[in-house]
């Protein structure tokens, strides 16, 4: 059984006519931090806040977290992407379902999937922020109530600055699973990577020049975050916390 | 329009018996695939042989580095190959989305459980391997009888709640047009043109099974715990 590999045809033009195979899936690439940038700023702003509510002493606030967190943990990433695109249109308001079913491409599978990769996301920072601030020894709180902060102030000036910090390496690898989990918006029809390197195979038929491409793109993708992220979190080090930092870490945790 | 409970009722039978079925079937199949061939993998991560853990090192490097789906797709396509190189035939062997399904499973997830059970073993004092040693005991025994339970015993939560994201992650399969729980909720769907009804109870039966399992994960893990 033998494969005859044809590489020449990631030089030849795609049928849409807007340039090469190669050109095609570079353009996937940025549908692919287009989607998971947008929906990153969305997971770090919620995530945050219900994170960080979780670990507060107002019961109601702490309830509420779980409840939103064990909603979309326990829910498969593609299912949730169909209740976006399907289910949540036809919920709204007749006249906004309406115009949100008639946004051109791709802006109607861009819109869903970045909303639904965020949220989905904000979970996992949630879980990251609140392990972050209960790392913290609990005589921070006890210092910043009786240097006579509030319950805010005390967050604001002394635990989540640190906290923050310390959470920066969990943080990447989440980055490094929006960027995979993106891949998910093709089954809502956004031409990202995966997407882009599937329907060359299909007008192609060179299946594995296809896909070894998007792998290496992958590939590369990776290893531009984690050194950035890298640089970015030596920077950003507490002096002297980072037996703290591995602590955070220290639990094999399960995931993608 | 209001919502319709009637075709949820109807197509319980299809969505259970032939979807769920082939939901859990997978799961439960590439969980015992991926835990067996992911501990081979820490095995060899952690052994000797350096090129052996090297080689090891970049499967599950690579593995998790790309997303899943794109894996899917590689071996939706790749299966057929391998299958002829194995049966030494001169055109790709025709094979089902399930099996194409199950082999993708396994070699991805086995990425997963493999650092894992890595972390389970490097959990285990280096004491323990000596005195096995000194018994007389050879790698494999070691390994077999005095490692290896320990670690997966420690571990035991964290594989479970592996299992759950590859419960969920197996609704992927969809996209190789299998008939899992997904798959045949949304033949139904588009049948009947009930894509609300049909994928909101589909997101209802996955939360209830998955918060489920992750409840009774979270007392054995309390039960297990060393105090």
């Amino acid at each position: 059984m033998h494969y005859n590999w044809h590489w020449q045809v990631l030089l030849e033009m795609e049928p849409g006519g807007t340039g090469s195979y190669l050109q095609y899936l570079l353009v996937g690439l940025l549908w692919t931090l287009a989607t998971a940038l947008a929906a990153w700023l969305i997971a770090l702003a919620v995530g945050a806040v219900v994170g960080t509510l979780r670990t507060t002493t107002m019961t109601w606030a702490v309830r509420l977290g779980n409840l939103y967190v064990e909603i979309f943990r326990n829910v498969p990433l593609i299912v949730q992407m169909f209740l976006w695109f399907f289910v949540v249109p036809e919920l709204l308001p007749t006249a906004l379902g309406d115009w949100i079913k008639q946004m051109p491409p791709p802006w109607g599978s861009y819109v869903p999937a970045v909303l639904c990769l965020g949220i989905f996301t904000s979970v996992r920072v949630a879980e990251q922020v609140r392990a972050g601030i209960n790392s913290l020894p609990r005589g921070q709180r006890f210092a910043g109530t009786a240097s006579g902060l509030t319950e805010a102030q005390t967050y604001r000036y002394v635990i989540l600055p640190q906290a923050f910090r310390i959470i920066l390496p969990p943080l990447t690898s989440e980055f490094m699973n929006i960027i995979k989990n993106s891949s998910v918006a093709l089954t809502i029809g956004l031409l990202e990577l995966t997407g882009r390197a599937r329907a060359m195979q299909e007008f192609s038929f060179r299946v594995f020049e296809a896909f070894t491409a998007a792998t290496v793109i992958y590939l590369l993708t990776n290893l531009v975050v984690v050194l950035g992220m890298r640089a970015l979190e030596n920077k950003v080090r507490v002096p002297g916390l980072i037996a703290a930092a591995n602590s955070a870490n220290a639990a094999p945790m399960a995931g993608h | 329009m209001g919502f319709d409970f009637e075709v949820i009722r109807t197509s319980l039978p299809y969505l259970f018996l032939e979807g769920m079925r082939l939901t859990v079937t997978l799961t439960v199949l590439a969980m015992t695939g991926g835990i067996v061939f992911g501990t081979l993998l820490a095995m060899m991560r952690l052994g000797p042989m350096r090129w052996l853990s090297a080689l090891a090192g970049g499967y599950v490097n690579l593995m998790r580095s790309v997303p899943l789906l794109l894996v899917i797709f590689w071996f939706f396509f790749l299966v057929p190959y391998i299958g002829a190189w194995i049966t030494r035939s001169d055109q790709p062997v025709h094979v089902g989305a399930f099996v194409s399904a199950l082999v993708t499973f396994i070699m991805f997830e086995a990425a997963y459980y493999c650092e894992i059970m890595r972390a389970g073993i490097q959990s285990i004092p280096r004491g323990q391997v000596w005195s096995g040693y000194a018994l007389g005991l050879d790698y494999w025994q070691t390994m077999g009888r005095i490692v290896l339970p320990q670690a997966f015993r420690n571990m035991l939560p964290v594989l479970l709640t592996q299992t759950i994201i590859l419960f969920q992650d197996t609704s992927l399969v969809y996209v190789i047009s299998a008939t899992d729980f997904l798959g045949a909720a949304a033949k139904i769907a588009n049948r009947d043109y009930r894509l609300v009804e049909m994928y909101t109870f589909a997101a209802v039966v996955y939360f209830v099974i998955s918060y489920g399992l992750s409840t009774l994960v979270k007392s054995l893990q309390n039960r297990i715990a060393i105090r």
